[in-house]
């Protein structure tokens, strides 16, 4: 059985080789076939490997070959089938086939489909590679494979500049964090002799004791490269840019897999993280700030996708919490539902644009939920679940298991942060659809919405609300074993945080249908001018990061570019050579070809050198 | 005997394109082709059958040559013809013979006077840089290392662009000359240096590669032939204040000449570090290796920054070489085992992604008629699979995993980090700098808006075939490079025991302030 | 021998030589500048045949056999260039014949 296990990466990557070398003979059509059908059997193979192996839970690995041989680096292309790894594959080849489906009719019309499908498909290849590689090498291999598929995907529409700033953007600042990374695998490298991961974990503790000073600073700088990938502070900024892509793609990449591959990292190299408790609770701090401040942010974005954006951001921040605590089986269960539920939010809101005719500002936007009862319907379940409506939604059940995890573990703070976070989620997700949905149009597109048809718009937003539900709450991540057990709070407390939490989600559901059906008048009023507008305007730019990093590292950059253009060295080499130049004029002037200044001159010298004479003697 | 064939090969080669221009302009192309895939059958020939593994148990006080040819030559003086190969030679040899067919093959249309003295040229520049790779009489070797200087001032100078700004292909031509030749006449300062301290010693007068690494030299004496050494192949590689004859010398060289530049005679640089001044001076090398390796750091982020700043494609690309070959003298410097079979790795793999892009923007200049980045832009849609492959190229030379530039990159700052964790952590920056010249280039050239909307010439089959075993050697090689590391692995596990050697006396060979 | 003292021949020479030589540099005529090479040979040859006489020497009177032979062969070589130059310069000034830019 786990010879198929290759299957799940070598059918994209076919796909990507079929599309880029045959695609301009397959056409559009042909193209979405291929990209759609060679994800569609990645699944399938993914299918028979679940099947298999939760019928004999048992972690198993396979070598394709050995990658690099030099000395005691011995790095293979080899794979592991576990618990995790597999709860990945499921989300990635199993989303992955919906969004691919959905993107045939989103694309429908659009010119570089065959482009799209290629990337796409060797995304998916790239993601499978980075959650099934056994050892850091391979996994960094999927991990800026990935990274370089988003910023193809973000600049798909490359004749428009900024679209293609987005992309340079996403690319730098998640290499950024890559950097980190690599000079974590060469710390671990050096300290442990060995990149395979199951060996790393077990030589970590006996190399290093806990809070050990080496192993804070590898898990460091592992966070680093997690950082980056997930967009969390202060890495965090490209993720609103990405919205650049067209709309499957945020949903794929940047909602449901790629920016959750951060997570996973951390949660793969436990071993590493729990030997680093300082590091481990700056995990959990940054995901709390990021929870918290891209929540805030999310409250004050006009374009449907960066609330998405943010509200990813914020989403990703509850799993970094997670993992803060040490609740690594929560933070994937959530890393499961979120990527349900985004990815539903995400392709309602792509039928929403194309329904619109491309208009995806929320002020235009209004009254539109006769006209798209589907996706109405998309966002009120996908909303309902990322506001974790209790008892129904699949979000709610992942969410409290994160604020059972951080009260277990006795962090009373992030805890905080999390029902904070969580009210604010309600409020922006009840703006996000009372924008959309209720009120008047604010455009022509508006007015003119024609709801999506056709089995490719339908059966993905339907199998995703179904996932979205308490149904998806029921597929439980075989991670036993794989990671630390979940820790076990004080009984009996565990009800009452879910009414807790329950009650903070449902009062945030009300203040914010209360607030934005309601009060809307009062609230325009509110963020025209004064304190409000300088809040908004804070919260609308995300903070200022862009700005900081602006004045602080771009600008010098290009400074710094612009000053040394004309090679400063190379100059200083051209001295010499100036100054040859020079005296070859001045000489070459005394070779006039005049006959007479021959003449004198030498008469002059003779007489200089008979005075010389006449004075020595 | 295979190895005389080798060089002279091209050598009658080149000859024969020039008598065989009188016959028609497809005559010496097609004998340059010919000669050039004869030798490259020749060493992929060596390749096969020669056994580049260390002898067991080899405690080695001989380099084991898998093949030598001698002859007496000036036996007066102590020269000889002698050629030796082993693995490290036959990887770059086998190298030089494949980018030889390249460029051949990419100057097909471009060139069109004076056709057989050019090709006369382009193979006498492997005449050179093989007989390089090969010699291990250090006359023969700075013989042949000037050698190849001619040829390729003859490409710049004869067949060059003139820009509008910057220099003349002939003033380009004339500072690729000088710094070259001025730095080789200070290596045979010190090789004479070298054979009359070795005469001095044992009486003997050779030039003899074998009985030179013997010579016992004083730590000041060493130091000075030393520098004269490196400064020969700090110019060629190329290393940051020296660099500033290659931007021009790229900028100005027709395609084929910048295929064999940044392929070839760079990494002859890159080789004299290799094979001479690490071996011959193993305590000096030492003794610098901070110095150099702050060097290369200081070349990772120059040329980083400054192909930023370049509007000219070429020379773009050639500041991201320097870029590169920082990487290589770091790695060179660092001495372990595994940063230097990274450097041989990201040499193959350079020669292969930054000539693919010299061809490419070959290419585009057939088409647009310029090398301006400024004049280009969104030509994604106009150029059929053009701006695929150079997306792969651009990607391959950020060091995307998967491409033989990853690994080697990889491999050097894995094996460095050992050694000095500060400098590999800044190098590491050098990561981000790829990316943000790499994306750049990509970015000016084929997204943005287009400028018009008429399709330009697609690739032809020649053009086609060209970029896609370049590309299928990068990627194939990047996920399967153990046949390059199983073949110059042997000559690389020589300079970590000499490394080692200097070490053991004092264990402090850890550079200061890098613990 | 009495009569002329050597230093009279000696000044007469120098004095020869000397107006040969700021013939030669200040005159742009070329038949002029070869007059002036002429004496200038000739004030060497006098200053020989002076010495020789003076001291007695045969050696002074060879050289100015050599001197003659010199001026004949220097002006011979002259005249077929200034000849040469007129024709392609129709002009004798030596300053417009110079093809150098300097």
């Amino acid at each position: 059985m786990i010879a198929t296990l290759p299957l799940t990466f070598l059918l994209p990557l076919a796909g990507t080789l079929i599309l880029a070398f045959f695609g301009a003979r397959l056409g559009a059509r042909g193209s979405a076939g291929v990209g759609v059908s060679s994800v569609a059997l990645a699944a399938l193979a993914t299918a028979l490997l679940a099947h298999a192996y939760l019928a004999a839970p048992e972690a198993q690995t396979l070598t394709l070959w050995r990658w690099i041989a030099v000395g005691d680096f011995q790095p293979t292309i080899g794979l592991r089938l576990d618990g995790l790894s597999l709860t990945l594959l499921g989300v990635i080849t199993g989303v992955g086939l919906l969004i691919h489906w959905f993107a045939a009719w989103y694309m429908h019309g659009e010119e570089g489909v065959t482009r799209f499908y290629a990337y796409m498909n060797l995304f998916v290849a790239s993601m499978v590679l980075l959650v099934l590689g056994d050892n850091l090498l391979l996994l960094f291999l999927g991990w800026e494979g990935v990274g370089l598929c988003s910023y193809l995907l973000i600049g798909h529409y490359y004749r428009t500049a900024a679209n293609v700033r987005a992309a340079f953007k996403a690319f730098l600042v998640t290499r950024i964090g890559d950097a980190f990374l690599a000079i974590g695998l060469f710390l671990l490298f050096r300290e442990l002799g060995t990149l395979d991961i199951a060996e790393l974990l077990r030589r970590a503790p006996e190399r290093w004791a806990a809070g050990d000073p080496g192993v804070e600073l590898a898990a460091l700088l592992l966070l680093g490269g997690a950082l980056g990938k997930s967009a969390q502070l202060p890495l965090h900024t490209w993720l609103a840019d990405a919205m650049a892509g067209p709309t499957p793609v945020s949903a794929l990449i940047h909602a449901a897999t790629m920016v959750t591959a951060g997570v996973y990292l951390v949660a793969r190299l436990h071993g590493v993280f729990l030997l680093a408790p300082g590091v481990l609770w700056l995990t959990g701090a940054i995901g709390a700030l990021t929870l918290l401040a891209a929540g805030c942010a999310a409250l004050a974005q006009t374009d449907i996708k960066r609330v998405l954006a943010y509200s990813t951001m914020s989403q990703i921040g509850y799993m970094f919490l997670a993992l803060g605590v040490a609740g690594f089986e929560a933070a994937i269960f959530h890393l499961m539902t979120h990527a349900f539920f985004k990815a539903l939010l995400f392709l309602a809101a792509g039928s929403v644009i194309v329904s619109c005719h491309h208009e995806q500002d929320l002020r235009r936007l209004g009254g539109l939920w006769r006209r798209l009862p589907l996706a109405y319907a998309g966002f009120l379940v996908g909303g309902a679940a990322l506001a974790a409506l209790p008892l129904v939604t699949a979000g709610f059940y992942s969410k409290d298991a994160i604020l059972w995890q951080a009260f277990a573990a006795g962090h009373g703070e992030l805890l905080l942060a999390g029902l904070l976070g969580s009210l604010l989620t309600a409020l922006y997700t009840l703006r996000l659809i009372v924008g959309i949905f209720h009120g008047a149009a604010g455009s022509d597109g508006a007015r003119r919405a024609e709801s999506g048809k056709g089995l490719a718009h339908g059966l993905p937003l339907v199998s995703l609300m179904l996932l979205s539900t308490v149904l998806g709450a029921w597929i439980e991540p075989p991670l036993a074993g794989v990671l630390p057990a979940p820790q076990h709070g004080p009984a009996g407390w565990h009800l009452a945080l879910e009414v807790l939490a329950g009650s903070v989600a449902l009062l945030g559901i009300a203040l914010g249908a209360w607030l934005f059906l309601y009060r809307r008048a009062w609230l325009a009023e509110r963020v025209a001018q004064g304190r409000g507008a300088r809040l908004w305007r804070l919260w609308h730019h995300g903070w200022g990061f862009d700005a900081a990093y602006e004045g602080l590292l771009v600008r010098p950059y290009r400074g710094l570019v612009s000053g040394l253009r004309g090679d400063a060295i190379d100059a200083l080499g051209q001295r010499p050579a100036r100054l040859a130049g020079w005296l070859h004029g001045a000489l070459s002037r005394t070779q006039g070809g005049k006959l007479r200044f021959y003449a004198v001159s030498m008469v002059i010298g003779a007489t200089l050198i008979l005075l010389v004479m006449v004075a020595a003697a | 005997m295979a190895l005389i064939w080798l060089i002279l090969i091209p050598f009658l080669g080149g000859l024969a394109c020039w008598l065989g221009e009188r016959w028609g302009e497809g005559v010496p192309r097609w004998i340059a082709l010919g000669s050039m895939l004869l030798v490259l059958l020749i060493t992929l020939g060596l390749w096969w059958q020669g056994d580049y593994q260390w002898p067991a148990g080899a405690e080695a006080d001989a380099v084991p040559w898998a093949l030598e040819w001698r002859a007496p030559w000036i036996p007066r003086l102590g020269i000889a013809v002698h050629l030796a190969l082993d693995g490290l030679s036959l990887v770059l040899v086998a190298l030089s013979a494949l980018l030889g067919v390249l460029a051949v093959l990419c100057s097909w249309h471009e060139i069109r006077r004076r056709v057989g003295f050019f090709h006369l040229n382009l193979l006498w520049i492997l005449v050179g840089v093989v007989g390089v790779f090969l010699a291990v009489d250090l006359f023969l070797f700075f013989a042949f290392w000037e050698m190849m200087l001619v040829p390729m001032y003859f490409l710049i100078a004869l067949w060059g662009h003139s820009s509008a700004t910057g220099f003349s292909r002939i003033g380009a031509a004339t500072k690729f000359f000088l710094y070259t030749q001025a730095s080789g006449l200070l290596m045979l300062v010190a090789i004479l240096g070298l054979v009359f301290a070795h005469r001095a010693a044992t009486g003997e007068l050779t030039f003899s590669y074998m009985a030179l690494r013997e010579t016992p030299l004083s730590g000041e004496v060493a130091m000075w032939l030393m520098l004269g050494f490196f400064l020969a192949f700090a110019v060629k590689l190329p290393v940051v204040p020296f660099h500033g004859w290659l931007p021009d010398a790229h900028a100005q060289a027709p395609t084929a000449g910048s295929v064999d530049l940044a392929g070839i005679l760079l990494k002859t640089g890159a080789y004299g570090l290799l094979r001479f001044v690490l071996p011959l001076f193993p305590e000096a090398s030492q003794a610098i290796a901070p110095l150099a390796m702050g060097l290369g750091l200081v070349g990772i982020v120059y040329g980083a920054l400054l192909a930023c700043g370049q509007q000219d494609i070429k020379r773009f690309i050639a500041y991201t070489s320097i870029s590169h070959m920082g990487f290589v003298l770091i790695g060179i410097y660092a001495g372990t085992e595994l940063a230097l079979q990274g450097v041989v790795l990201l040499l193959v793999a350079h020669a292969f992604s930054t000539s693919a892009l010299f061809i490419l923007s070959g290419q585009l200049h057939e088409r647009l008629h310029t090398r301006n980045l400024g004049e280009m832009g969104g030509l994604w849609g106009r150029l059929g699979s053009l701006p695929g492959f150079m997306l792969c190229f651009i990607v391959a030379s950020l060091g995307m995993p998967g491409t033989l530039n990853f690994v080697g990159e990889f491999l050097i700052l894995f094996g460095s980090f050992p050694v000095a964790p500060w400098t590999v952590a800044i190098a590491s920056a050098g990561l981000v700098l790829a990316a943000i010249y790499s994306l750049l280039l990509m970015q000016r050239v084929h997204y943005g808006p287009p400028r018009g909307e008429a399709r330009l010439a697609a690739l032809d089959g020649r053009e086609y075939a060209m970029l896609l075993g370049l590309l299928a050697l990068v990627l194939g090689l990047g996920l399967y490079p153990q046949p390059l590391l199983d073949t110059a692995g042997p000559a690389m596990q020589e300079i970590p025991r000499l490394f080692d050697e200097v070490a053991m006396p004092s264990s402090t060979a850890v550079p200061p302030g890098e613990s | 021998m009495n009569g002329v003292p050597m230093a009279h021949g000696l000044v007469l020479a120098a004095v020869l030589f000397a107006l040969g030589l700021a013939g030669l540099m200040f005159r742009r005529n070329m038949v002029f500048m070869l007059l002036s090479l002429e004496v200038m040979l000739n004030a060497a040859g006098l200053a020989f045949i002076v010495a020789g006489t003076a001291w007695g020497q045969a050696e002074g009177q060879a050289m100015f056999l050599l001197v003659i032979t010199l001026a004949a062969a220097e002006a011979s070589v002259g005249l077929a260039l200034l000849n040469q130059l007129y024709r392609r310069f129709k002009t004798l000034d030596i300053d417009t014949a110079s093809g150098m830019r300097g």
